[in-house]
């Protein structure tokens, strides 16, 4: 179901945290909101939910409004950063609980807990206590107590942060497989740009309150219209150094580096500017030239991660494949590639 | 465990304090089931004339109306003291109430505050509503006491379940009201146990309210038939027997903290986040 937030303000305290904010979240759709912590992203999810109410906005699952209505008439499932499991009742008795409330009759909720308990795979721990259950498996019984009502939204709030690396991998990608296979709508809030672009078909980029871009991740990390998207998205992240138009070039002076600005024409000489290099585009080739020296690297297997420290100060990170090692301290004469340099202005505005 | 002490020397230390009164129940207890000669420290014969006031009214009066009305007064303390706490509680953790600071501050106040203090008060109230020499005033009043206390006990321990947890069971369509009691309160349940418990308790050793509002009724606590039986200026004046009445009314005492000793202990664990 497609989900509508228009004209969305939110103040707590006097304090506005969400000011005329408006998305679009489409049917059957997965959409990230990815940002720092206190921009407003649980906020927006908890008024999906209901649990907050909008101070101004309207809210529409599909053709109605739900704006006014309590959470209870919502029907949304959502899926807690610490599962919110009851600890009194076993994982059938768990799943079982939106139904009962409902009063569904008892062959109904034995089919549908039965159903659901097998497409998250925990058909054979339905007799366990949340209790007994891996942080991995309370993660698929609070999925399943969310979808078994079959919600017009699924909301996550940060579902992967209380677990540990392995299983964070394997949760992912079983969450988007079961929402896949429900074809349910769903709005995943994380501050992981990781799990944002592995997991969702679209990102919205929170700043304060903001929705600052909303995109493919693809689209989103090749074609950033900050600098504040482009570093949140990649890792490592991107590089900025500061110059000032010069000729027709990014450039800064003292080290001698010129920039091609290429198509954009027309900026007076002297304004500050921001290039942004991601690591993959600056290393041995490319075609401009930079002299620095290496101030860090770490060893990441299957690739190397370096630090190049300019003559003005300035640092460019690079990624490069583990074949040759470059030591601590050592002098390079490397290149970015202008071509995929991004050049913001100095208020972070991509131009 | 891994100790880092050894556990003995604490061990002795408390056998020796706690020695004192060993020893002097188990004499209550030895008492009660023999005779000891004049002068002598150790009983010479078994017997069990001192516990015949079970059966014989003639001797201190009937004990069993006493202990009747008794479990009356102290079950009724126990419902309402924890039905009370139990909704009181969740509203002050929970609900955005009007004046909310104001009742937390006032029932701290009420709980600091001795009861004899405020009996004054209390007598006029009965008198006024009519309650006075009745056992349903003396148990209103002494559940009010209790209240404070209770509230405040069950507030921590509502204050120790997490918020998402009822957020998750309103998102699952419950109403407030379902999601108290089908979530919530199974939550709290060691708290409730260990309430009614003391509540219980409570109302079983309570002696003076009784005997201040209701002077003249024709209901007894056994506290007050206690107090009968010790008085050394009555003709059926026994120490022996008075000793097996006074195990008698503690009997029910000790065997609830022998059972619940640990969830007792609960209380003082879970109940004390302000």
């Amino acid at each position: 179901m497609q989900i509508s937030i228009n004209n969305f303000t939110k103040t707590f305290d006097g304090t506005p945290v969400i000011d005329d904010m408006n998305l679009t979240i489409r049917d059957g759709e997965m959409l990230a909101l990815l940002g720092p912590s206190g921009c407003g992203k649980s906020t927006t999810l908890f008024t999906i939910s209901g649990i907050h109410r909008m101070d101004k906005g309207q809210l529409m699952f599909g053709d109605r409004d739900v704006s006014g209505l309590p959470s209870q008439k919502r029907n949304v499932g959502v899926v807690f950063q610490n599962y919110a499991l009851y600890p009194h009742m076993n994982v059938f008795e768990n799943i079982a609980f939106p139904l009962t409330v409902r009063k569904d009759n008892k062959a109904d909720i034995d089919r549908e807990v039965r159903f659901i308990a097998a497409l998250t795979h925990i058909s054979e721990l339905l007799e366990r206590r949340p209790g007994q259950l891996s942080g991995g498996q309370q993660q698929r019984v609070a999925l399943a107590r969310a979808l078994v009502r079959k919600p017009d939204v699924l909301l996550l709030d940060e579902p992967l942060a209380n677990l540990d690396a392995k299983l964070r991998l394997e949760m992912r990608s079983e969450i988007r497989r079961i929402q896949l296979e429900t074809g349910i709508t769903a709005v995943l809030v994380t501050h992981d740009q990781v799990e944002a672009m592995s997991m969702c078909d679209r990102i919205a980029i929170m700043k304060k309150g903001e929705i600052v871009q909303i995109d493919t991740p693809a689209d989103m990390y090749s074609n950033p219209r900050t600098s504040f998207v482009a570093g949140f998205l990649g890792n490592p992240p991107i590089s900025l150094l500061n110059g000032i138009a010069m000729g027709n070039t990014f450039s800064i002076a003292p080290i001698k580096l010129r920039v091609p600005l290429g198509s954009h024409e027309g900026i007076a000489d002297g304004t500050p500017l921001k290039l942004g290099v991601r690591p993959e585009h600056f290393g041995p080739e490319g075609d401009i030239a930079v002299e620095g020296k290496i101030t860090f690297a770490e060893t990441q297997g299957r690739e190397n991660l370096y630090d190049v420290e300019l003559a003005d100060g300035s640092v460019l990170r690079s990624i490069q494949p583990a074949a040759r090692n470059w030591k601590l301290g050592e002098p390079v004469r490397w290149f970015i590639d202008s071509k995929s340099a991004f050049v913001f202005s100095d208020d972070g505005l991509r131009l | 465990m891994t100790r880092n002490f050894a556990a003995w020397p604490i061990i002795l230390l408390l056998t020796v304090l706690s020695l004192p009164l060993f020893i002097m129940y188990l004499f209550l207890l030895v008492d009660t089931f023999s005779n000891t000669a004049p002068g002598s420290l150790l009983p010479n014969e078994f017997t069990l004339e001192h516990w015949r006031f079970l059966i014989d009214p003639t001797i201190t009066g009937d004990v069993w109306k006493p202990t009747l009305t008794t479990v009356i007064f102290s079950a009724s303390l126990m419902i309402i003291v924890v039905s009370v706490s139990a909704t009181a509680g969740y509203a002050l953790s929970r609900l955005a109430l009007p004046f909310r600071r104001f009742v937390l501050s006032g029932i701290m106040v009420m709980h600091a505050f001795p009861s004899v203090t405020l009996i004054i008060g209390v007598f006029l109230v009965l008198q006024f509503a009519g309650l006075y020499n009745s056992l349903t005033g003396v148990i209103l009043v002494k559940a009010s006491l209790m209240l404070p206390f209770g509230i405040w006990i069950m507030k921590g321990f509502y204050d120790a379940v997490p918020w998402e947890i009822e957020m998750a069971g309103v998102q699952d369509g419950a109403s407030r009201f379902t999601v108290w009691r089908r979530i919530i309160l199974p939550q709290v349940k060691p708290g409730l146990l260990s309430l009614a418990l003391f509540a219980f308790i409570d109302g079983w050793s309570e002696y003076m309210l009784p005997r201040i509002l209701a002077p003249s009724s024709d209901f007894e606590v056994l506290s007050m038939y206690l107090n009968t039986v010790s008085d050394p200026n009555s003709s059926t004046y026994n120490f022996n027997i008075f000793k097996s009445v006074g195990l008698f009314y503690t009997l029910p005492v000790l065997a609830l903290f022998v059972l619940f000793q640990n969830r007792l202990m609960n209380i003082f664990g879970g109940g004390t986040k302000g």
